[in-house]
């Protein structure tokens, strides 16, 4: 029944697709149509929909529901009970109901809530996002079905990949795909302006906070993804440059460029096809990114299931909404009016600077993520990683995080570079001690060492903007900007750190000896077997203490899951203020000298790893802060706007009928 | 009943395991005395990809083979051998595929050519964007 | 202008295009040999078990062109292949196996099991031969020919439609 149900939801959602599409595109015509205001509420009821199917899957795996396939093939009845839910979307097709339920979930609060656009704009964006639904539920319903039933019920489920039975598969996917699926309003909103020609101010006004959301929750879900990668994978990475992780990047790229665009458009009304341009681009992105991860074209380690016909089936949708948007755009691009003028020494000139080399990161990183594809057409096959990401993306960061730190300190329109000389100058000061002092202390790689001074400045840099206001009468935006630079500087510092400080000990210890790692002291107690609800484990217990201190108890875990079988490695970790230790308990290794059994013993301590993620929480925080300020100021002028209309409308009272003249806008 | 869940967990287990029965090699889980020499080993290991993985380094991956080719880093490392010698000695056997550090060759050029382009059109567009505007600037009233 | 906006549009097409061309190809899983055509190197691997000798290149040279079978007791292709590699044995064909990171005892209980259809077994404990020679799991199998070159690399286990493959190999590389 449950199945049955989710299914005609999706059904009736996408028939709601239809009906929004089209009563968008009848809101195109001049002479107000009739059907046009079908639009608004189909996006709303189809959003309710298609999350009702949504909560109608996560019911099925969380009863266990064996005769759905999906459930019978993902999930097992001894899973704890949080893992059963969060499995929902550890699979391909639940992540696409997902990814639709997002997908629909913000139309519908486009639909319902915004107001603040012309009518006709708002129906192209309608439109625009009623067609890009109407392609993924396509794809779910005809090749992807999660509710597809079993004709006899299963006997028991084949279980849930062990690495996903973790408290990070509840946070990563859902917050992930609200960032990159949220971009859609930004997709739809690009379009919806260019199609009506309304690229202006008061558009991107309304553009940036749903901009700013979506992007909160695409900077937290990358860390968060991380972080559980670090964690969970047990070898203490938290980035590989893998072509999974590439596809989140890239659209992060893209949102960035496009909320610091959307903000001079609405500023300063410059900057107005690059805005539509990035518009466009970060949803790509997303869809990119969800064709190469289920394609099966790129190999990851962090892969779905790969099946190169859904592969086909999401290329051409890309094929529709990208190749279709860019069409758009070459033939709309250039009735777009020149926007306001500005010098390259002001604060334009320092945001399109980093929007240029914004974009070049995203073509970097979209370079190397797609090279191995186009050589395996030559049958050749070439592994591109770290060491070609690091060094090509720094060529473009490296000028990115300079301008970052003096950009907020230009003035809009046109400054004298000679007013912030001190500033820069004092930047550039510590970046040439920190430089100087850590390649004396050591050696150290150039980048990690460069990334290390340049994270010092900019956290200087992120507050210098405050230099000289009233701190109570600084507005609320300001502050999301500064919280959100300082998390990069925050963030960039942890990854600096990790890079060139942390101390690596291998050793094979019997019970009873000791190793040293850094200033560690680690000691391995004893090896014993365990046991949990679905796997068996050897558990080792470790007494690490640094210098004199009382030594803490870490339990890292070799583990093996029955169902499915794989073996993974569970660490333990010690946070503390200034970085972790991170121990990793490995196989057996032979018999010492006295005969007792030794195991492998892998020890890190990474200074200052958690600022990598501290950084991006900043850094989401920012975005939030940055929200809330910009709600606050739209209800002032709400507020205000209605006391004034309140006070006009008194005032005709008065006059007897006669209006007063309107002031100018 | 919480033994015999583990002797059967052991038994699913065992073909997966059954190559862990061998020790692993010499140098695959020790480090090399010499710090320096270590932090070259370690710095070629984390370039050098695990063949029978999905996608790791040598460095990460907890696969037996990979645990030989750490073995032949440090070994040949200590033996005198450069990084560049023993990464050549592996590309020379498994191609370009073995290593993450590109080489610039036939097939790998335009991960080289492509950010240099690509540094030309940004340093174009942002004169054009830019540097136009200025002038512009000084001309308009 | 509108030239330069034609680019995203163009670098999508060529994009979707060579996306679309792999998606027909089957996804390539092995990392073949780049060591064909190249002379096997110098190696001494003890017996894999009593009573059977170990292996060297010296083995490889000379008479006619052998296989070369990297094989384990653990691999589960391997026990598919054995049935093959014995019809290979009984076509005259000299089979050198090498086996990878195994106990004697689970060589010896393989054997008696699936058949020994090698003249010789080394054991490579630590994966010495096969990264010497390009070799990237297990089984593998190669066309060696009387002067110790390689000539010829079957990745995986050999199927019935390998076998006369690989006895061409063998007469192409006399």
């Amino acid at each position: 029944m449950i199945a049955e149900l989710g299914l005609a939801a999706l059904w009736l959602s996408a028939a709601l697709a239809v009906l929004q599409m089209v009563s968008g595109a009848l809101g195109l015509r001049d002479g107000a149509s009739p059907h046009a205001l079908y639009a608004r509420p189909a996006a709303v009821v189809q959003a309710f929909l298609a999350t009702l199917a949504f909560f109608l899957l996560l019911y099925a795996f969380a009863v266990t529901d064996l005769s759905i396939k999906l459930v019978a093939t993902n999930s097992h009845s001894a899973k704890p009970f949080i893992y059963k839910l969060t499995g929902t979307w550890g699979n391909h097709e639940g992540s696409m109901l997902l990814w639709i339920a997002v997908l629909a979930l913000s139309g519908g609060l486009l639909g319902g809530l915004e107001r603040r656009m012309p009518e006709k704009t708002m129906s192209a964006t309608l439109m625009v996002q009623g067609f890009v639904a109407l392609g993924f539920y396509a794809f779910l319903i005809l090749s992807s079905n999660p509710f597809e039933r079993l004709r006899v019920p299963a006997v028991e489920g084949s279980g849930l990949n062990p690495l996903l039975q973790d408290i990070g598969l509840a946070i990563h996917p859902p917050t992930l795909y609200i960032g990159y699926v949220g971009l859609s309003v930004a997709f739809s909103l690009a379009m919806g302006a260019l199609i009506t020609r309304q690229v202006t101010p008061d558009f991107a006004k309304v553009m940036r906070p749903w901009v700013l959301g979506a992007w909160v929750f695409l900077t937290f879900g990358i860390t968060a993804g991380s972080y559980w990668a670090y964690y969970e994978l047990g070898w203490g990475g938290w980035w590989f440059w893998d072509p999974v992780e590439n596809a989140s990047l890239m659209p992060w790229l893209a949102a960035t460029a496009l909320l610091h665009s959307v903000s001079v458009l609405a500023a300063r009304d410059a900057l107005r096809t690059w805005t539509i341009m990035l518009g466009v681009l970060a949803f790509s992105m997303s869809m990119l990114g969800t064709f190469l991860v289920r394609s099966g074209v790129l190999t990851s380690v962090h892969a779905f299931a790969v099946d190169p016909e859904r592969g086909a089936f999401i290329l051409g949708l890309l094929g529709l909404y990208i190749g279709g948007a860019l069409v758009i755009f070459a033939m709309r691009a250039s009735s777009i009016a020149e926007g306001k003028r500005f010098t390259a020494t002001s604060r334009e000139g320092a945001l399109v600077f980093n929007n240029v080399m914004l974009s070049a990161i995203l073509a970097i990183v979209l370079l190397g993520t797609l090279y191995p594809l186009l050589t395996e057409a030559f049958d050749v096959r070439v592994s591109v990683g770290p060491p070609y990401f690091n060094p090509a993306g720094a060529i473009f960061a490296i000028p990115m995080f300079i301008v970052m730190a003096i950009g907020p300190l230009l003035r809009w329109k046109d400054d004298k570079p000679g007013r912030i000389q001190f500033e820069a100058a004092m930047l550039a000061a510590i970046v040439i001690a920190i430089v100087a002092v850590v390649a004396v202390l050591g050696d150290y790689a150039i980048l990690p060492l460069l990334g290390l001074a340049l994270s010092v400045a900019l956290a200087v840099a992120a507050f210098l903007p405050l230099r000289g206001r009233n701190i109570r009468r600084v507005p609320t935006a300001t502050w999301g900007m500064v919280l959100a630079h300082f998390g990069v500087a925050v963030s960039l510092f942890g990854m600096a750190c990790e890079s060139a400080f942390t101390s690596e000990r291998l050793a094979a210890v019997a019970p009873g000896d000791t190793t040293q790692v850094a200033d560690w002291t680690v000691k391995l107690e004893s090896v014993d077997p365990v046991a949990g609800p679905n796997w068996t484990a050897i558990e080792a217990r470790v007494l690490a203490a640094r210098g004199d201190e009382e030594p803490t108890v870490l339990t890292p875990q070799a583990r093996n899951f029955w169902s499915p079988p794989q073996p993974t490695s569970e660490s333990a970790l010690i946070t503390r203020l200034d970085g972790q230790l991170y121990a990793v308990i490995g196989d057996s290794a032979g018999v010492d000298a006295n005969g007792k059994e030794r195991w492998q013993l892998r020890v890190w301590w990474k200074p200052f790893v958690t600022f990598i993620w501290y950084g991006g929480l900043l850094i989401a925080l920012g975005g939030i802060v940055s929200i809330v300020g910009r709600l606050q100021v739209d209800l002032k002028r709400r507020k205000a706007k209605a006391l004034g209309d309140a006070r006009r409308d008194d005032l005709d009272e008065l006059n007897g009928g006669d209006t007063l003249p309107e002031p100018a806008e | 009943m919480m033994r015999l869940l583990i002797a059967l967990a052991a038994l699913l287990a065992m073909p997966v395991m059954a190559q862990q029965g061998m020790p692993p090699a010499p140098y695959a889980y020790t480090q090399l005395d010499d710090p320096a020499l270590e932090a070259e080993a370690v710095e070629l290991m984390e370039t050098l990809r695990c063949l029978k993985c999905q996608s790791q380094s040598i460095h990460d991956s907890d696969a037996p083979m990979a645990g030989d080719m750490r073995h032949q880093v440090r070994s040949r490392l200590l033996a005198g051998e450069s990084p560049e010698q023993i990464r050549a000695w592996l590309t020379q056997r498994y191609g370009d595929y073995v290593s993450y550090e590109p080489q610039v060759s036939s097939t790998t050029w335009p991960l080289f050519a492509i950010p240099l382009l690509l540094l030309l059109v940004v340093g174009l567009i942002l004169l054009r964007r830019l540097g136009k505007r200025r002038s512009d600037e000084e001309t308009a009233v | 202008m509108r030239l330069a906006y034609l680019i995203p549009l163009g670098l999508f097409l060529f994009f979707a295009g060579l996306a679309g061309y792999m998606l027909t190809q089957p996804k390539e899983q092995n990392v073949p040999s780049q060591m064909i055509e190249q002379p096997l190197p110098d190696f001494t691997l003890e017996p894999a078990l009593e009573g059977m000798p170990g292996a060297t290149k010296a083995d490889f040279v000379g008479g006619e062109p052998r296989l070369l079978n990297i094989w384990a007791s653990w691999c589960l292709p391997c026990i598919a292949e054995a049935p093959h590699l014995e019809r290979l044995k009984q076509e005259g064909v000299e089979i050198i196996g090498v086996a990878v990171r195994d106990r004697p005892e689970a060589v010896e209980d393989f054997l008696s099991r699936y058949g020994n259809p090698y003249s010789r077994i080394g054991a490579d404990d630590i994966s010495e031969l096969m990264l010497e020679i390009g070799a990237s799991g297990v089984p593998e199998t190669y066309v060696i020919d009387a002067a110790g070159n390689i000539r010829y690399q079957h990745i995986g286990d050999i199927r019935e439609e390998t076998v006369p493959l690989l006895l061409e190999k063998l007469e192409e590389a006399r």
